[in-house]
């Protein structure tokens, strides 16, 4: 707990050893105070504070449970659709509260887009199913256009452009999730969140969708949830460790070092940290 | 090494064998009732087809009803009269039906799930001869008869089986669609109609159809409202409206040997159609499940 109070003070500016890019000011895009996340009772997580910077890749690390994939969907609204789910704390997203009074969540979903653990394409056509977020949003114009810039950012044109008019179910596991990234970009959010996107995927298709999460990085913030801790070593610029804390209401996650990648892997601060990354527990 | 023991038997003792035996009865049993279900539904069919059988002709479905006491005649009337009926109440139960199930399966939330579901479900309870009364009370009491209110009658028969079967299918679309359409920035209306609603589509449509041919054999709910008719073809709903399950009830009543033959044969119309678009119903459900599966 004590790393995370050295932590919040912690600015761009201050940062102690500046690597290449990085060195310059970061714009912030998220800034999370003191959040705490709970389902009925049940303490998600605690007294996270962190920062997410413009166009790095953030990753959240930790063990089952910890309350990860809790964490990012608070970030776009997600767990507004669980009755039990409550929050505390503030999640400031270009300094306006994500949960502040009028905030619509569909606006909120429509900036931050979410990529699933599993694949969900719509039992439609590969080609509504990235068009059916643009027509839903009134973003009709030049919806071709649109349909195929998605589709090529997210590295899945060539392989798709000959059958746009069959199902989407017809792709393989690794298409049907590029698929979902391409559907989230087509309404150009600003942020995608994407919650063990490859957790489900063979290691050719992971390595896939990590390219294409660099290729991404240009245009977009990204936070990636993943249980896979090369995964974050290999394309996350900083990381955030999540780990269980057994307090007097139970347990529950706590955001234990949130640092540069390559620190958070080889000169962790936290006991926790390097224990956790060098496999001795988790 | 060679340790005494007992020969092994795998005979089994007295206990045993009587464990074998309830164990074979309770399976006849089982077998039995099963097989009573078939039976009855094929003596149904059977005697049903028997009698009526000899009486259908193109005719007999092509004329109009017969003249008090004269020979030939048809029931074209009565196929035009339960179909403007059942299309009537089908255009106000289906609609009603699915936005209930929308309702409770993507709105409530569980306290006022609660006793909506209850409330349905009882209505699928609900005697048909009541529903027959009610109707009687609110639309015809101080009117003439008219096919309107015989609509709603069946409407109100249909509600529940239209709500179910929609609710059936509502649960069965991955919640990770809805998930995917609503991080898209999508609302929950506009995911339930773009998303869910054409997933849950032909489950939809089979159950309106197992709702259509319940409601096309329904006698009661059409005693009071629709039950004095003329006998030639009406597409008029503000009138009574001839109707097969009424007519049947008249002529099986009726003294003359004709009026039953004409009963039996109209039964076994109703039959053929119950039992087709039950059928094919079934199979297109099991056919869009398989697809919802997949």
């Amino acid at each position: 707990m004590s790393e995370m109070v050295t932590m919040r003070p912690m600015r761009p500016v201050d940062v102690a050893a500046p690597r290449e890019a990085e060195s310059q000011t970061r714009e912030t895009v998220f800034d999370i105070h003191a959040l705490q996340a709970s389902y009925g009772s049940n303490i998600a997580i605690k007294d996270v504070d962190l920062e997410i910077y413009r166009n790095l890749i953030t990753a959240v690390i930790g063990p089952s449970g910890c309350g990860k994939s809790t964490f990012i969907r608070c970030l776009n609204r997600m767990n507004d659709e669980v009755p039990s789910f409550r929050h505390e704390g503030e999640i400031l997203y270009h300094g306006v509260d994500l949960y502040g009074d009028g905030v619509e969540p569909v606006e909120v979903r429509r900036r931050i887009g979410m990529v699933f653990q599993k694949a969900n394409p719509f039992p439609k056509t590969i080609y509504d199913n990235v068009a059916w977020a643009p027509r839903v949003l009134g973003l009709k114009k030049d919806l071709d256009d649109r349909v195929e810039k998605a589709l090529q950012s997210a590295a899945l044109w060539d392989e798709v452009k000959d059958r746009l008019k069959r199902s989407a179910l017809s792709l393989s596991g690794g298409q049907q999730q590029r698929l979902c990234i391409a559907r989230a970009i087509a309404i150009e959010p600003e942020v995608l969140l994407l919650d063990e996107p490859a957790s489900a995927l063979d290691p050719i298709a992971t390595q896939r969708i990590e390219e294409l999460m660099r290729e991404l990085k240009r245009d977009y913030t990204i936070v990636i949830v993943t249980h896979n801790m090369q995964q974050a070593a290999r394309v996350a610029d900083r990381t955030a460790f999540f780990s269980l804390d057994a307090g007097e209401s139970g347990r529950h996650g706590v955001l234990v070092e949130y640092d540069e990648t390559p620190k958070i892997f080889t000169a962790p601060s936290d006991k926790r940290t390097e224990d956790y990354v060098t496999g001795r527990f988790g | 090494m060679a340790a005494v023991e007992p020969p092994l038997t795998l005979r089994g003792d007295a206990r045993v064998r009587r464990r074998r035996i309830v164990n074979r009865l309770a399976e006849a049993g089982a077998t039995i009732a099963a097989l009573a279900a078939v039976a009855v539904l094929g003596i149904v069919v059977w005697s049903i087809a028997k009698r009526g059988g000899s009486e259908l002709s193109w005719g007999f479905l092509t004329k109009d009803l017969p003249l008090f006491g004269q020979p030939g005649g048809g029931i074209a009337p009565l196929l035009v009269g339960s179909a403007l009926l059942v299309g009537i109440a089908t255009a106000i139960a289906l609609p009603v039906g699915v936005l209930i199930a929308v309702f409770l399966e993507e709105f409530a939330s569980p306290a006022v799930r609660a006793p909506i579901q209850l409330s349905v479900d009882l209505l699928n309870g609900l005697p048909s001869i009541i529903i027959g009364v009610f109707v009687f009370g609110l639309l015809v009491y101080g009117h003439p008869q008219n096919g309107w209110a015989g609509s709603v009658g069946l409407a109100i028969v249909m509600l529940p089986l239209v709500t179910r079967a929609t609710q059936e299918v509502l649960r069965l679309v991955p919640s990770s669609h809805r998930e995917g359409a609503l991080a898209l920035g999508a609302s929950r209306w506009r995911t339930v109609l773009g998303i869910t609603l054409p997933s849950a589509f032909g489950g939809i449509l089979t159950g309106t159809v197992l709702a259509v041919a319940r409601a096309a054999g329904e006698t009661a709910p059409l005693l009071f409202a629709t039950s004095i008719f003329g006998r030639t073809i009406n597409w008029n709903p503000g009138q009574a409206l001839p109707n097969l399950p009424v007519q049947i009830f008249i002529w099986s009543e009726s003294a003359e040997p004709e009026d039953h033959k004409r009963a039996w044969a109209s039964a076994l119309v109703l039959l053929i159609f119950v039992l087709v678009t039950s059928l094919t119903a079934r199979l297109a459900l099991a056919r869009s499940r398989r697809k919802l599966n997949r």
